[in-house]
């Protein structure tokens, strides 16, 4: 359903130039209204871990909450904003406009009626058996999937009319991701193969799956766009990020069953799970030895530009929480880790400050150039610096209870010690937890600006070294 | 176009293989796991309780998998495929805030405890972090034929009338005192310390807590009551305390006191050994009958856990019931039941 623009497909106008700032500022805004609920939520559910009675009753307890919780992370903040990123990162480094406006627009809706139908249903108690990521009724599941295959077919539609021989690598990521996610999401729907164990063996292999294979190709397609960009030379080398691609493609399939370890699933799934959690070095390390050498040398431009503090972060956040992914899969520290807080740090480190840092990263450099609007340098600053200290203080802090927790259950101690043992922790949590919601305060004020304040005289990527923008 | 195709059509061939044979395949294979012996399904009231567990996330703190490692023998014995059969949704979970619930059904097996114990978790577990599910019951000036009123403390019941469970809170109960473990065919006992569903070499020699049948030991133990009074301080915490307190003053209505109580005092300790091994329904203890059952410990701890309990519970809060040694506890096992 291409729209009706008359004229040359592959080169694009000042009214496509744009719809497509108007589509990637919808769908960041969107985002951005899911991540203050959604982690509004999450700083309640903190509270609640030292004071059970607050905020009582069916409608505000703790296990309806939690799942909207993770969900409205997931499939309202970190989707959305990664599909508007990627729309923007398709069109640009394609050389060309959307591919539909249209379905763009459908697929913002389909996003958010899925994210709002979810929500209400897991408030209502319609939980689909507290099956971790895939908690939503599987009709609105249905929709979400309505939404990815609107996206896949635009962003595909957008790269096929590039200007250029070569399909630029992040879009390798983000259409992969968004392919490899329709599967997902099917594969997770289909009832006649998940019945007890064979069920449990599936919630292994999507569990992991939605998010590795969904939010890590996204955000890595970021990284690919944003950081050459932010610098203004090109990716340290084209070939490892292939490579990258294609063993974190073959790899991360295998690795789900590593949260079942010790469970009765069969033990070679669970070895053969192991085995590929430690392959996954290869593609990690591989990817952010590529990012980081990309800023082989300019490391010190970090001092003045936000966005590429934040994709820093990102990278970093990548780097550690992959290699903990990988370390934690080992039996032996399994035993201590698995089942107690510490895997809460584990998922924060991971979508927080990989992925979410990405986002930010990929939000403060693009948007500004699409909408031709800035946000305050003050602004921004204050943003980082709460989200980077608040998220340490939480990862830190689950990292120590967690630990915590698991050495009481060895030890053999009353349960109940375990829970006293890690409430001072819980209480370092939640402050961690409160500042990273003020940085999204903040961080939703700077959207504004860059959607609604007043247009800036020029935008610049890269302030001091900038020799003529690239598209 | 060509190029296009390849990447996302070839990455997406590839991923939709390895989706079937690392999703698909297990799940067609595991889900046709039969059910293991003594496994069978919920009754419909069971059924519905379990509805009653997902609606409300119950599994986001409580795990039911028991993993072949020593610090899951407080829950049970290692979980089996078969156990799983008639398990749709799966709630295996993957976070243990909250004690593992595959065997609560047996570990505590009092309707009553359960009840208080939903209504305000910190009426019975003053560290508990459990939210209170007092809106699946119903305050009434008094309790119709038939139901039996929930006897909180008096710092939890309302100020006028009577607590009694709601539909809900009844299905839910129903469903957790279902959660009981089938003994394994081959275990030794009912602790199926050497059963490893999963045939992994992995059962350690147990430290602290010994195996149900350990030969009894004790004697050495024995020699200094006041120290197996102390050990049998956490072990007093771990399994009892839920029900007679840390006061040992026990919930009036409830659950009994140990505190002042006749045969925990008895310079005869049989009937007080013999309460924590058989465990106890129906008891007249201070001229109140207390209608919970109390669950056996016999299969799960040890000769000398068990005595190290017993003493802790005679020699405090006042208490001074003569000390005994896990060779009493022995003769008392080998009387049978």
């Amino acid at each position: 359903m291409p729209t009706s623009i008359a004229g040359d497909l592959s080169h694009p106008r000042d009214a496509d130039d744009s719809a497509l700032a108007s589509v990637f500022a919808a769908y960041t805004v969107t985002a951005t209204l899911w991540l203050l609920f959604a982690t509004a939520i999450g700083v309640l559910l903190a509270y609640k871990f030292g004071a059970p009675d607050f905020a009582p009753g069916e409608w505000l307890t703790f296990g309806r909450l939690r799942p909207i919780h993770t969900n409205a992370t997931f499939y309202g903040w970190a989707s959305l904003a990664l599909v508007g990123l990627a729309y923007y990162v398709a069109a640009r480094s394609s050389g060309t406009r959307l591919y539909s406006v249209k379905l763009a627009w459908i697929g913002l809706i389909l996003f958010n009626v899925a994210a709002l139908a979810g929500t209400v249903a897991l408030e209502l108690g319609y939980n689909d058996g507290n099956l971790e990521y895939r908690e939503w009724p599987w009709p609105i599941r249905l929709i979400f999937l309505g939404a990815l295959l609107v996206t896949a077919w635009n962003l595909i539609g957008t790269v096929a009319r590039r200007a250029t021989e070569d399909i630029y690598l992040s879009n390798w990521y983000t259409i992969g991701g968004v392919l490899w996610t329709c599967i997902i999401a099917v594969v997770a729907i289909l009832p006649w193969y998940q019945h007890g164990l064979g069920q449990v063996s599936v919630s292994g292999f999507y569990m992991h799956n939605a998010v590795g294979m969904w939010f890590t190709p996204l955000a890595l397609g970021i990284f690919y766009y944003a950081l050459p960009k932010l610098l203004n030379r090109p990716i340290y080398s084209y070939a490892l990020g292939v490579f990258a691609f294609w063993t974190n493609l073959d790899f991360y399939p295998i690795i789900g069953a590593h949260h079942f370890l010790f469970s009765p699933l069969p033990w070679w799934l669970q070895t053969t799970a192991i085995v590929f959690s430690v392959a996954m070095l290869v593609p990690v390390l591989g990817g952010s030895a590529n990012f980081l050498l990309t800023m082989r040398g300019r490391f010190r431009d970090m001092t003045h530009s936000y966005p590429l503090m934040f994709v820093f972060v990102g990278v970093i956040g990548y780097l550690v929480g992959s290699t903990q992914g990988t370390v934690e899969a080992f039996r032996s520290l399994q035993e201590v880790w698995h089942l107690t807080n510490f895997t809460v740090g584990h998922s924060h480190l991971t979508m927080y400050g990989f992925v979410t840092f990405a986002i930010w990263g990929g939000v403060y450099a693009l948007l500004p150039v699409a909408t031709g609007k800035a946000a305050d340098q003050r602004g921004l600053a204050l943003h980082f610096w709460m989200a980077v200290v608040g998220s340490f203080i939480y990862v830190i802090s689950l990292s120590i209870g967690g630990t915590i927790q698991g050495l009481d259950w060895i030890a053999g101690r009353p349960f109940i010690q375990s829970v006293v043992d890690i409430q001072s922790y819980w209480v370092w949590r939640g402050i961690g937890g409160v500042l990273m919601f003020g940085s999204h305060v903040v961080f939703a004020w700077n959207v504004w600006r860059m959607c609604f304040g007043p247009s800036a005289t020029a935008v610049q990527l890269a302030p001091s070294r900038s020799d003529g923008a690239p598209t | 176009m060509n190029k296009l195709l390849l990447i996302a059509g070839g990455s997406t061939l590839v991923y939709a293989c390895l989706a079937v044979v690392m999703g698909v395949l297990p799940g067609i294979k595991l889900s046709a796991t039969p059910a293991g012996p003594g496994v069978v399904p919920l009754t419909p009231l069971q059924a519905e309780g379990r509805d009653v567990y997902v609606a409300n996330g119950c599994s986001y703190c409580h795990t039911q998998q028991v993993r072949p490692l020593d610090q899951d023998k407080a829950f049970g014995r290692p979980s089996a495929p078969g156990d799983f059969a008639y398990q749709t949704p799966e709630l295996l979970g993957s976070q243990r805030t909250g004690p593992d619930l595959t065997n609560v059904g047996a570990r505590q097996p009092s309707a009553l405890w359960q009840y208080i114990h939903l209504y305000n978790p910190r009426a019975v577990v003053p560290e508990s972090v459990m939210p209170a599910f007092d809106w699946m019951f119903d305050v009434v000036d008094q309790a119709p034929p038939g139901t039996t009123p929930v006897p909180l403390p008096g710092s939890y019941a309302p100020a006028k009338g009577v607590v009694v469970p709601g539909h809900r809170a009844e299905a839910l109960v129903a469903y957790l005192l279902a959660l009981r473990q089938p003994a394994l065919p081959g275990a030794m006992d009912g602790h199926g310390g050497t059963a490893d569903a999963n045939g992994a070499a992995h059962a350690r020699m147990p430290g602290a807590a010994a195996s149900g049948t350990s030969a009894p030991t004790g004697v050495s133990l024995s020699a200094d009551g006041k120290e197996s009074a102390a050990r049998g301080s956490a072990l007093f915490t771990a399994n009892c305390a839920a029900c007679h307190q840390a006061s040992g003053e026990g919930l009036p209505g409830a659950f009994p006191p140990l505190k002042g109580n006749a045969a925990v005092n008895d310079a005869d300790p049989a009937v007080h050994i013999r309460a924590v091994m058989y465990g106890l329904q129906g008891a007249v203890i201070g001229g109140v009958t207390y209608s919970s059952p109390m669950p056996a410990f016999g299969a799960t701890l040890g000769d000398a856990e068990i005595a190290d309990i017993v003493n802790h519970e005679r020699s405090s809060w006042g208490n001074h019931g003569s000390p005994v040694t896990a060779a009493q506890v022995a003769a008392e096992r080998a009387k049978g039941k």
